[in-house]
């Protein structure tokens, strides 16, 4: 499983070569796309800082007061049992409801652990392949006007915990 | 929802502080946080701003394009029941592509125009149809190339080789897709009406 190390480094610069490429072949004005483009980023992030400083506030009070700490120690008797770690409980259960507190709880593992730890990597790549189950389905089944939901949910939820065990045990084996 | 969380977050840490005798470390800590969400944004500006701009120079190269036509044969395999030439099947293949490269804010707009065409195309009223389920599905398993808040996130704190999850990352978020799929096509096999 090594190999998904050098995968991890060609990614990104085989992407951008690919992209550069082409469309330089394609006759685009690749650099004034490319601000264009940039523009966008800009607004992407400016949307989403007001709801970041909202939710770190009360995530940075959650771990000062020492709330998630007792929610750790609180799930160890259970999360040992599952092979999981209690410390990412949280950070599992809110991602279904909400795409940036979980942001948020992400970056307090990142801080109380670093992005390198186990734990860091593990909440790293769980964030990567969730999605927030039960807002989402809300959103979209509201633009359809539908009541009764059928097996979406089970669905979603039987994708979402598959990946997260692959995301546990795909740690184990690269790192 | 988040209305709940938040004010329920923020009044459970502040008692339990009381509690724990950890009054000033939240007073600190709350002033920090909200800095700290600034420097972080400052970081994603320049991340953020790297990837969407070269989804620029994709999209006017017609990469962006060309990948949403090779999703059309897969599309017939995941909703047999659509009608072939339906402006539908563009706009789940444009919403799954965004969501592939990262663009989730571009894929939401495209996803609702899909399910405002779906529910046009479901004949069971407030019960949602086979499609629905299969298309919500795979939007929520997320198949995503590159996590990219997910590097800026890591570079802001510090981490010595931000990119090195994306190969475990990619094989996670393929596996989380294909159990998707998976159940889908079973439930759809099992399901009474379409």
């Amino acid at each position: 499983m090594q190999f998904l190390l050098y995968v991890s480094d060609y990614i990104i610069p085989f992407v951008i070569f690919y992209i550069v490429g082409f469309a330089i072949l394609m006759k685009v004005p690749v650099f004034s796309e490319f601000t264009k483009g940039a523009e966008d980023g800009f607004k992407v992030v400016l949307n989403i800082l007001p709801t970041l400083i909202g939710l770190m506030i009360a995530i940075g009070i959650l771990r000062a007061s020492g709330t998630l700490n007792l929610l750790g120690e609180f799930l160890k008797p259970v999360t040992t049992i599952l092979h999981f770690p209690s410390e990412l409980v949280p950070l599992v259960t809110v991602k279904l409801f909400s795409s940036s507190a979980a942001t948020s709880l992400l970056l307090d593992i990142f801080k109380e652990y670093g992005p390198d730890s186990y734990l860091g990597r593990v909440s790293s790549i769980i964030m990567s392949c969730t999605e927030t189950v039960f807002y989402t389905m809300s959103v979209y089944f509201m633009t359809a006007g539908v009541k009764k939901t059928r097996y979406t949910l089970a669905g979603a939820l039987f994708a979402t915990l598959t990946g997260i065990i692959a995301s546990v045990v795909i740690t184990n084996m690269v790192f | 929802m988040l209305n709940y969380l938040w004010g329920f977050m923020i009044i459970i840490g502040i008692v339990v502080g009381v509690l724990n005798g950890n009054i000033g470390e939240i007073s600190t800590a709350s002033i920090n946080s909200a800095k700290e969400a600034v420097s972080l944004c400052i970081t994603m500006l320049g991340v953020m701003s790297l990837w969407t701009g070269i989804m620029q120079v994709a999209k006017s190269a017609g990469i962006t394009d060309a990948f949403t036509k090779i999703l059309r044969p897969l599309l017939r395999l995941l909703f047999p029941n659509l009608p072939k030439d339906h402006i539908v099947n563009e706009y789940i293949a444009s919403n799954m592509i965004a969501n592939i490269l990262g663009l989730g804010w571009a894929a939401t707009p495209m996803g609702l125009k899909a399910m405002n065409e779906l529910k046009k195309l479901n004949p069971h009223g407030d019960t949602a149809s086979c499609d629905m389920c299969t298309f919500l599905i795979i939007n929520i398993s997320s198949l995503q190339l590159i996590p990219v808040n997910i590097i800026a996130y890591r570079s802001q704190y510090g981490s010595v080789s931000p990119t090195e999850i994306l190969g475990a990352a990619l094989v996670s978020t393929t596996i989380s897709t294909f159990a998707g799929i998976m159940f889908s096509m079973v439930a759809r096999r099992l399901s009474k009406i379409n």
